[in-house]
């Protein structure tokens, strides 16, 4: 096994996990949380991607793609939190 | 650095977007002035393809791999016409129904958003890498989620998040489809794709990246999420959803299956039997609901299945010829189904409800949007002259050529149960035997029923200049290879 085999392998039962609990999970933040455990696991594919075996250097192209998708799943997030938020609170208006 | 089309299509949605964002006072000063520009953009990017077929420019200067490249062709240019088109007379029509002080929140928020989902749709149609392309239906899920909640009622916060979640979904799937690619050959530009040895790994990438887009395009049976999220939404937002987001992905699938052909013709018939799924299942679904933004909605699952099955009706020859029936069918549905959401919109907006069974129980008859409703169905049920007739008959008259009878039944069997579903509607339009009120007193006419009139005379009329139409789109060969 090799390293990059060992996390190629990692991230895509990671993605695969988060998939299933995207499917299945009814409760909206666990949802939100199986979306992250899919990013996770497509950013450490990408990694691999850049993994290079010593001496060379990794390529650091995958690592510029990870940020971005980073930065994208932050956004994502945030906006999913905020909508769960407010339904939350309207929801709550309606049981008072 | 001077100065290109395709650096100010993407570019001056973005800047807009931001200046709406700040100075929400002017926000629909700014946004017109944004779309006045990017339309001026796009016309220029026209007649730039129009001379020289497909022209590309590298960002920056820097060269793919390393950097990210737009490039134009007939077709990018048609998605781009229409998105700008269908957008501008959609958020003339928003200027007039979000007006007054009650609506200033919709009127601020509509605008950063609707510029911001112009800028990732435009992306999309000019982008040459798969990465760039995850970045853009990104951009796009996010401000489609922003404006399907816009009303901000229960009911559309429920549907935003369902899509949000199916959204999110679709992009992720497409993002390890990129990351199995570069693993695989270390390049991310459509060049690189061409260039690929097909693999166990290619395939499995391109499996991965074609579920992703049809999640988000939303084909049988992974609809699931956007009756409730077209159909809640507030009119504006449902037409620019309906008519133009869904087509995002739906391009992408046509750019990548080009590429990437997938690997064997099952899959391929697959793809065909699903669109099937969706024709026969959205025509039920629209048959039966309640209200009439549900049923538009539903017609919308129809008519992506539509474009699946013209899809696939090639076969083994692959888009070579089959990829414009499906764009005709993209671009008469663009303009069709804005038109037919504003217009049901206009209905309820006039009657004060959208449920079928009582449309026709109302002394209030906005008989203009009533009449850009059945405009719009004729080109949805494919009834000549309309452009969503040549679309069909393209279809048909391919896959008669072909031999595959069975995709001529199945688009036969939809296209009644278009009437079908249709008819419903229309006919409450035109029953006034069960309204005890003296019928005719108000018209119901507003500035707002002009722009779906124009898309739906649009969506007719254009049946008429097919043949530049698609001569245009085959400029710079979109599917000819050479990216």
């Amino acid at each position: 096994m090799t390293p990059d085999l060992i996390y190629g392998v990692t991230g895509i039962a990671v993605f695969a996990i988060g998939l299933v609990g995207a499917i299945v999970a009814q409760n909206r933040l666990r949802r939100v949380l199986a979306l992250k455990l899919c990013s996770v696991g497509a950013g450490f594919v990408l990694i691999v991607a850049a993994w290079r075996s010593p001496p060379d250097a990794p390529d650091p192209v995958p690592h510029a793609l990870v940020i971005t998708g980073i930065v994208v799943m932050v956004s994502a997030t945030a906006v999913a939190l905020a909508l769960i938020r407010r339904l939350h609170s309207l929801e709550a208006e309606d049981d008072a | 650095m001077t100065l290109d089309p395709l650096t100010l299509v993407v570019f001056a949605p973005l800047f807009g977007a931001m200046a709406a964002f700040v100075a929400p006072r002017a926000a629909a000063a700014i946004g017109l002035a944004t779309m006045a520009l990017t339309g001026a953009a796009v016309a220029w990017l026209a007649t730039e393809v129009h001379a020289a077929g497909a022209v590309r420019t590298p960002l920056g200067g820097w060269e793919p791999p390393l950097g990210i490249a737009l490039r134009a062709d007939g077709l990018s240019v048609a998605m781009l016409v229409l998105t700008t088109g269908v957008g501008l007379l959609v958020s003339l029509g928003a200027l007039d129904s979000f007006k007054g002080t009650a609506n200033a929140r919709l009127q601020q928020y509509f605008w950063p958003l609707w510029l911001l989902l112009l800028t990732g749709m435009n992306g999309v149609y000019l982008s040459t890498d798969i990465f760039n392309l995850y970045v853009m239906i990104e951009v796009i899920a996010l401000a489609a989620v922003g404006l399907t909640v816009l009303s901000g009622t229960r009911a559309a916060l429920r549907a935003g998040l369902e899509y949000m979640y199916a959204s999110i979904l679709g992009a992720l799937l497409f993002l390890l489809g990129v990351g199995f690619v570069y693993l695989q050959i270390g390049q991310l530009d459509f060049a690189g794709l061409i260039g690929a040895e097909p693999s166990a790994a290619m395939s499995t990438a391109l499996a991965l990246m074609v579920v992703g887009l049809l999640l988000k395009t939303a084909l049988f049976p992974l609809h699931f999420w956007l009756p409730s999220a077209h159909a809640n939404a507030t009119a504006p937002a449902s037409a620019l959803l309906s008519g133009l987001v869904v087509k995002a992905a739906l391009y992408i699938f046509l750019r990548l299956t080009t590429y990437m052909p997938l690997p064997d013709e099952i899959l391929v018939a697959l793809i065909g039997a699903l669109g099937a799924g969706a024709v026969l299942w959205g025509g039920v679904q629209a048959l039966r609901a309640e209200r009439l933004k549900m049923l538009v909605a539903w017609s919308t699952v129809v008519q992506i299945g539509l474009i699946f099955i013209a899809f696939a009706r090639a076969g083994q020859v692959g888009l070579t010829e089959s990829w414009k029936a499906a764009a005709l069918l993209i671009l008469a549905h663009g303009a069709a189904k804005a038109a037919m959401f504003l217009s049901a919109g206009r209905i309820k907006d006039e009657i004060g409800h959208d449920i079928i069974r009582d449309l026709d129980r109302t002394p209030v008859r906005p008989t203009l949007a009533q009449f850009t409703f059945a405009l719009a169905a004729i080109s949805l049920i494919g009834l000549p002259p309309s452009l969503g007739f040549i679309g069909k008959w393209s279809l048909m008259e391919g896959a008669m050529a072909a031999g595959y009878w069975h995709w001529v039944a199945v688009t036969m069997v939809g296209t009644l149960m278009s009437v079908g579903y249709f008819s419903r509607v229309m006919a409450g339009f035109l029953r006034f035997d069960r309204v005890r009120a003296p019928v005719a007193e108000h018209q119901g006419w507003a500035l707002a029923d002009l722009p779906p009139l124009v898309l739906a005379l649009g969506a007719i009329g254009l049946g008429l200049a097919a043949a530049p139409i698609l001569s245009f789109i085959e400029l710079g060969y979109p599917f000819g290879m050479t990216p």
